[in-house]
């Protein structure tokens, strides 16, 4: 019964457990993503320096490949140099050559003969931006649509947003991305079609990501409006919304502070899954407004079966949905107190 | 205080009454509530009229769906929320508290009263209360909407209200939210909120239904110490006689959105005048009665309040329905006629019928 006391410290411990789950979680990813691109094509009997350099090259490059990439030693070798890679950084030797790769090491490309993480680091922020930039347009139009379309339920507004919402579900992204830029940017001319790096002009970056960044947040923001709009519809009717009004607290503030409190919960659960869920997406997207982010670059990869680029993006992207999903949990332990003792 | 007899019009009521100030604390005249929804209009209080005066307890008696609920929600304003959402309410009638006519007076106006003049106790208060917020923040939060004072002095109020009520260790209780307390515990601190402004007019809506049966009884101590201490008025809801013989001074046996008799405790208790409220002691369990006897429950179940039967709601359960001569019962409602002093009941049943089947039929088996 002794809880009363027990509110910061129970924060607390919540916040170690689910850092050391994180890590946990990790640790098992990359464990996972060595299986899949390493042991596998052992175990089928496929060579896998061929999946590295392509199949027409020559005996001697292979024994190279071998031999920097320790494919003839045991496994557990192989787990080692890996993780070691990516922790102190290791040395490629063999064929006669030898490189080395910095800790973060994720691999060397053999096809375009660059190191993996500095092409990671390059086009991760462009990526970032855009999730993050849409992401906040998406929760801003989502969430104040959903409330306003609850609150006045059955009204012109809450028709009109959710027929609209209702096309913003359907419609794919490479049709409205590719209307709009016909529209708004050959057309019209107000927003640049190109990708400009932040650190070179913020406007042009800014004037060039409006138009990704609308078209992602009119997808997912449509699938926020209906939740949020459903949430608070059950949320109003809840007996603590009656207890609010009958202590007289004033409608708006009933609204803000006790309806909007309870909302948050499923929309922010549902942040970190869509946050992590996003590459699907931004390939497409970026693929659509042709900025240099890692959808870009893991779909280029795809196509010059260029292994080492594949297996960096999914590292790369593994961690993100790893640390969203961490980031939700905490953010849900502050606000639900009743998660802190799950 | 603001003036709120200053009444506004609803469509065709007339207006011409004067404020019966003085005369009752609370005055509640032809009160009509009903919900249109898509299968029908909802008659959940269908001219309902009683009076409550401040020190006193009227516990309102009823099934579920009787329109008890109801009554108390409109009283508090309350009624536009709950099981018909958002769907206008139609109300008319009259609510007269303390001289100030509610029903009437602008929204803002009762909004400001809520919590402070009247307060509620709702039937479950683990889901009455925010989950995300602590007890205390719950409690301070309703002190300082209505008096201008700084969080560190409503914090001490909200301890010293926990205190109150029971609530042991209050100063480190008040940081714990609604689910680290056990049920009674929070119906205490669900009672502290709605007293910690000493409202005249406390409306407990089932206060007990969600506790254990031991924890019921000292809830219920808890309410009558609290009423004398402060000499509210207060207004009982339940469907458990035992409830209302423990606090109530006048009864009200509702049926079908209406009052079928009215009363003090003494009088519905032990000479009631109306087959359902004979029913409605015969479904009582009594440790003293022999365990062969078996309970005496009202036969069907409530009447849909979309579609109430005509003549007395009640006839199609009533098993004395056939007594009166010809078909009065099915086709004329019931007036509420004083059968005794201060003793209503709405019943075709003529009087020596009725003081026979009480007698003969009802009471030896009680």
């Amino acid at each position: 019964m002794d809880r009363a006391t027990a509110g910061p410290r129970a924060v607390l411990t919540y916040l170690i457990r689910r850092l050391f789950a994180a890590a946990v979680m990790l640790v098992v990813i990359v464990l996972a993503v060595f299986s899949i691109f390493f042991l596998i094509p052992k175990w089928t009997g496929v060579d896998p320096a061929t999946m590295y350099v392509g199949k027409q090259s020559d005996a001697q490059a292979l024994e190279g490949i071998r031999e920097k990439l320790s494919l003839d030693e045991p496994v557990l070798v192989q787990l080692f140099e890996f993780f070691k890679g990516i922790f102190f950084g290791r040395d490629y030797v063999g064929g006669g050559t030898s490189l080395h790769c910095d800790a973060p090491c994720f691999g060397y490309s053999f096809k375009t003969e660059q190191l993996i993480w500095p092409v990671l680091t390059d086009r991760l922020p462009v990526t970032f931006g855009l999730a993050v930039g849409a992401a906040v347009i998406w929760l801003i139009i989502g969430l104040s649509a959903g409330v306003v379309s609850a609150l006045r339920r059955g009204s012109l507004w809450d028709r009109a947003s959710m027929t609209l919402a209702l096309g913003g579900v359907s419609l794919p992204i490479y049709f409205t991305g590719l209307i709009s830029l016909a529209v708004f940017s050959y057309q019209l001319g107000w927003v640049s079609n190109e990708y400009t790096p932040m650190e070179e002009s913020f406007t042009d970056w800014f004037s060039g990501m409006i138009l990704p960044w609308v078209t992602l947040a009119f997808l997912f923001g449509a699938m926020y409006a209906r939740l949020t709009r459903a949430t608070m519809l059950e949320v109003m009717g809840e007996d603590y919304i009656r207890t609010a009004r009958a202590k007289g607290v004033r409608e708006p503030v009933v609204i803000r502070k006790h309806a909007m409190r309870s909302t948050m919960t499923p929309i922010i659960t549902l942040l970190g899954v869509d946050l992590g869920m996003l590459m699907g997406n931004a390939i497409l997207t970026e693929t659509t407004f042709s900025l240099p982010g890692l959808g870009q670059a893991v779909l280029d990869a795809i196509g010059e079966r260029d292994l080492p680029l594949i297996l960096g993006v999914t590292l790369i992207t593994a961690t993100a949905v790893v640390l969203a999903n961490l980031v939700v949990d905490i953010l849900y332990s502050v606000i639900d107190p009743r998660v802190r003792l799950a | 205080m603001t003036d709120l007899s200053k009444t506004g019009t609803a469509p065709g009521e007339p207006t011409d009454e004067r404020s019966p100030a003085g005369e009752h604390y609370l005055d509640v005249r032809d009160l009509v509530i009903h919900f249109p929804t898509d299968d029908g209009i909802v008659k959940s209080v269908d001219g309902l009229s009683f009076q409550l005066e401040k020190g006193k307890t009227l516990g309102i008696v009823g099934e579920s769906g009787s329109g008890k609920s109801v009554t108390s929600l409109g009283i508090m304003g309350l009624h536009t929320v709950g099981q018909y959402g958002r769907q206008r309410a139609r109300i008319s009638g009259e609510i007269w508290l303390d001289g100030r006519e509610l029903l009437h007076a602008d929204p803002g106006e009762v909004r400001k009263l809520r919590g402070r003049e009247m307060s509620m106790i709702f039937q479950d208060p683990l889901s009455a209360l925010h989950p995300y917020f602590t007890i205390g923040k719950q409690i301070v939060e309703a002190y300082r909407i209505h008096n201008d004072v700084d969080k560190k002095v409503a914090r001490r109020r909200a301890i010293e209200m926990l205190d109150r009520v029971g609530i042991p260790q209050p100063d480190q209780r008040v940081d714990s939210y609604p689910h680290e307390f056990s049920g009674g515990m929070r119906q205490r601190a669900m009672i502290a909120m709605s007293l910690v402004n000493n409202p005249e007019l406390l409306i407990a809506d089932e206060p007990t239904t969600a506790l254990d049966v031991t924890v019921q009884a000292q809830i219920l101590d808890l309410i009558r110490d609290l009423q004398k201490e402060f000499g509210s008025a207060v207004i009982v809801i339940t469907h458990d006689l035992g409830v209302v013989a423990e606090l109530a001074d006048d009864i009200l046996v509702m049926y079908g959105g209406r009052c079928v008799e009215r009363g003090s405790a003494d009088k519905v208790f032990y000479e009631p005048q109306h087959p359902y409220t004979w029913g409605l002691l015969g479904s009582m369990p009594r440790i003293d009665r022999d365990r062969t006897d078996r309970l005496n429950p009202v036969q069907g179940s409530p009447p849909s309040l979309i579609n109430i039967p005509d003549g007395c709601a009640f006839h199609p359960r009533c098993p004395y329905a056939d007594v009166p001569k010809g078909d009065v019962t099915r086709t004329e409602r019931p007036e509420l006629r004083e059968v005794g002093s201060g003793h209503f009941s709405a019943c075709h049943l003529p009087r020596e019928d009725r003081e026979r089947i009480w007698n003969e039929e009802i009471k030896p088996k009680l």
